[in-house]
């Protein structure tokens, strides 16, 4: 045998790759200047970026954050050599106006109160929302509507009390009768005990205790509420009870009773038929025809009221997508076990239809808070409605562009946060392989 | 040997309507029903009572008296002596136009926005994020205010484009004007004309029919009838013989050639726009109010339709193109046989509620002053007449009816393209 070999005992060293393949260039190449098609794309899009930016940049660096007025800030860009119509953007008026945006016309001196209130609103439904948030917190959670209500609109503290007493009234009501009666009739009597504490007891209950024991903060009218204070008001009541009000819509139209289906699919059909500018109509115009004469309640309530029904139908279509999503053995698996419809429902069928659901809840919420810019239309103060006020005034008429950018920021911030808290939210509850 | 026996017949106790799962369900019912029989009925006790103690009592009358206020963009002939239901159907028409358009529009760059967001050019996939979430997170109309304000704004007036020397001038050879009040456009006449049919007497409905544009989509008509019959004889020859005829010039003459005798024998010319004075007259008047509502409601729902498209595409196995090459197919054949039937049944419905929620968003007009139905008998019928029930729940119902019908048809489709299950 000799020793001489054509095959090789040792592996060549690994060489690099070609330069044209990594780095800045390999990465140009591969996804900027692949084919003559691609750089094309790549370089209008690059034209374009550099036409709004510089046109946008130029526009918005601008040192007038100390003017009072729109001349004035005309008088500082032309003191730079800036002449023009669009010499520079005029800040001043978002440093002047921008509590106002914030708050509408909330008393100053209370905005510590609608502060505290929002951060009571995050206290509250962080142990909800994160699962890393101490489990402590979940006994404010029930408590915070009231305390969050009571700050906002002020005067005694025994109204919200009073309310929440409705809730003991019930658990107890349910405790009593279900001993005597049996577990149906102690959940009929658990619904129809608080219903008869808030609709006769409530009010002469808060009246006397608050005349033995006034104790309260000053109240805000409803027509002082305003700006983003207002959107976000009435964007998370909305959220918050439009959740279980379409759970409970969902699970009525998915249900073998012939009247409660058709009860809810006319309800969702109808809302989600109509615009909700005619809904925000009938707030501001019919509501009041609608009850008993005499009663005048006020104007954001009833808004709520429209808002939290448009969003309950949409979110209860967005349920029954889920619950229909679901593969029938999971219904079935929970029949072979035995449970009954309310227990399948609470322990299989909700958790895993939600988690199904929640980039459709989360789109219906951020569309939700979206939408409360249409009470500008029926004359709310919301911020644009409070833009076209601003605009109006003598000192900043002429501004357009300061106050729509920064009010679009803002919806933005909040709108983008929440799609990427569903996106958290999605990859957390991901129990599939992968 | 066992025998089986019936159990023994229970009389009926009233406590078996509680527990007893056979009735249990009926009885949910008609508590459900009663209850919300009582509430309707409280309902309606309510505001018959207020009603009669504001002195309103419901009627329609109001629909006939004149409306005595203006229409500045209409599809059909109005004054302000018409009689509030023909302001509301001027209304209702002009909603209908501005979803249709914008429907169109929405869909061809939401389609194109959604293609480049899949695109494998970084540059280009992020620029279509960038938009995408631009829109969707900022309220619509906040988006229609702006683009009124953009056009208000930045557009040149009707007198820049005066003088020897104007600081603007008409686009398109002259054809097509762009000014802070609305656009200019042409508008097809026709020098020897069949005239218009006119129907409907004087009642609040009537409308005319023009005769030439009967002609000339009559005309169209049977040339797509003519072209389609070629199509089929030649897949029957080719069924026949294997071999396909040469059509397509055929199918295209078929078309093109009675259409352009039709149009030169009506004398069909286009009257341009021209500046008369301080203004432009003659063409067809856009407004700004119908040109800002159109572009916002298509640029805010294109940002949904993309998404709704890349969702589609992307839901396609890559195993179907691979499938469908192993069977031969060419690429055109595997998208139109095999990708887009599949991708379309995803896509479809959402598409769908999109323009239902475009018609609906298409009610913020009011913010621009764009005279759709809310603006005319939501807006200033109700508050000439103050019959707030009658003109919220006439306006409510016709909504109601326009999107009823866009689901009908959406679920005929889904029933159609359903795939069978168990």
């Amino acid at each position: 045998m000799s020793d001489i070999s054509f095959v090789r005992t040792e592996m060549l060293p690994e060489q690099d790759p070609p330069a044209s393949t990594v780095g800045l260039i390999g990465w140009l190449r591969e996804n900027l200047f692949s084919g003559w098609f691609n750089s094309i794309l790549s370089l209008v899009s690059i034209y374009v970026i550099y036409v709004i930016l510089s046109g946008l940049l130029s526009w918005a660096i601008s040192p007038t954050w100390g003017a009072h007025s729109l001349n004035e800030c005309r008088e500082i860009l032309a003191g730079l050599g800036r002449e023009g119509h669009y010499a520079g953007a005029c800040w001043g008026v978002i440093s002047e106006r921008w509590l106002q945006l914030m708050f509408g016309f909330y008393p100053p001196e209370h905005y510590w109160r609608v502060i505290l209130a929002f951060v009571l609103v995050g206290v509250g439904l962080a142990p909800v929302l994160f699962d890393k948030a101490p489990r402590a917190l979940l006994w404010f959670t029930p408590i915070f509507p009231f305390a969050v209500a009571w700050l906002l609109w002020g005067g005694t503290i025994w109204g919200p009390l009073v309310a929440m007493a409705g809730f003991v009234v019930g658990y107890f009501a349910y405790r009593f009768v279900s001993g005597i009666a049996g577990g149906l009739l102690g959940i009929i009597a658990a619904f129809a005990a608080p219903v008869i504490w808030w609709l006769f007891l409530a009010g002469p209950v808060a009246g006397a205790l608050g005349a033995i024991l006034p104790i309260g903060i000053e109240a805000v009218e409803s027509r002082q509420f305003g700006g983003f204070m207002l959107s976000v008001t009435i964007g998370i009541t909305a959220i918050l009870i439009s959740l279980p009000l379409g759970i409970v819509l969902a699970l009525g139209r998915q249900s073998n009773l012939f009247i409660v289906k058709a009860l809810c699919v006319g309800f969702i059909e109808f809302i989600r038929g109509v615009p909700l500018i005619t809904l925000l109509f009938v707030a501001s115009t019919l509501l009041n025809i609608f009850m008993p004469p005499g009663t005048n309640f006020d104007i954001i309530l009833r808004v709520i009221i429209m808002v939290t029904l448009f969003a309950a139908a949409y979110m209860a279509e967005v349920i029954r997508g889920g619950l229909a999503a679901l593969p029938k053995g999971q219904y079935e698996g929970a029949d072979s076990l035995g449970l009954n419809y309310w227990q399948a429902q609470r322990l299989i069928i909700m958790p895993q239809a939600l988690k199904i659901s929640i980039p459709g809840i989360v789109s219906t919420f951020i569309g939700v808070f979206k939408d409360t810019t249409l009470v500008s239309i029926i004359g709310l103060l919301d911020p644009l409605g409070l833009s076209n006020a601003i605009r109006a005034d003598t000192n900043w008429n002429g501004i357009v562009w300061e106050i729509y950018g920064f009010i679009a920021l803002v919806f933005f911030i909040f709108c983008f946060s929440m799609s990427r808290y569903s996106m958290y939210l999605e990859r957390k509850l991901q129990t599939g392989h992968h | 040997m066992t025998t089986l026996t019936d159990p023994p017949r229970e009389s009926f106790k009233l406590s078996m309507l509680i527990y007893d799962t056979r009735y249990r369900s009926l009885t949910i019912q008609i508590v459900a029903l009663i209850g919300f029989l009582l509430l309707i009925g409280w309902l309606i006790g309510n505001t018959a009572q207020n009603l009669a103690d504001l002195g309103k009592e419901p009627s329609f009358g109001f629909l006939a008296e004149p409306a005595g206020y203006d229409i500045n963009q209409r599809l059909l002939d109005y004054n302000s002596q018409d009689s509030h239901l023909r302001a509301g159907l001027i209304g209702l028409l002009n909603t209908l136009l501005v979803a249709v358009l914008g429907c169109i529009t929405a869909t061809v760059l939401g389609v194109v926005i959604g293609v480049l967001r899949l695109s494998k050019n970084w540059l280009v996939a992020r620029l279509m994020t960038i938009y995408v979430e631009m829109f969707r997170n900022v309220p619509v109309l906040l988006w229609i205010v702006f683009t009124m304000a953009i056009l208000i704004e930045t557009l040149p007036a009707p007198r820049a484009f005066r003088g020897e020397n104007p600081e603007a001038s008409m686009m398109l050879s002259d054809s097509v004007a762009v000014t802070n009040r609305g656009v200019y456009i042409p508008e097809p006449l026709f020098s020897n004309s069949l005239g218009n049919v006119h129907l409907f007497g004087e009642s609040a409905i009537r409308f005319d029919v023009s005769l030439d544009l009967i002609a000339f989509l009559a005309v169209l008509m049977a040339g797509f009838w003519v072209s389609a019959w070629i199509k089929r004889r030649a897949d029957r020859i080719q069924e026949e013989t294997g071999d396909r005829p040469t059509t397509w010039w055929q199918r295209i003459a078929v078309v093109v050639v009675p259409t352009g005798i039709l149009l030169t024998v009506l004398g069909f010319h286009l009257g341009y726009p021209e500046l008369k004075g301080f203004n432009f007259s003659g063409g067809i008047h856009l407004r700004n109010s119908l040109i800002a509502l159109w572009l916002a409601l298509s640029l805010y729902t294109a940002a949904f339709i993309a998404e709704i498209v890349r969702a589609g595409i992307m839901a396609i196995n890559k195993g179907q193109t691979e499938a469908a090459s192993a069977l031969g197919l060419s690429p055109r054949r595997t998208m139109s046989l095999v990708i887009l039937p599949q991708a379309l049944r995803v896509i479809i419905p959402p598409l769908i509620s999109n323009y239902l929620n475009l018609t609906k968003n298409s009610s913020l007009a009011i913010a621009v002053g764009y005279m759709d139905l809310t603006g005319t008998l939501m807006g200033i019928t109700l508050n000439q007449t103050g019959r707030e029930l009658e003109t919220v729940l006439m306006g409510m119902l016709v909504y109601l009816t326009i999107s009823l019908s866009i689901s009908a048809v959406m679920n005929w489709y889904n029933n159609r393209v359903k795939l069978v299950e168990r």
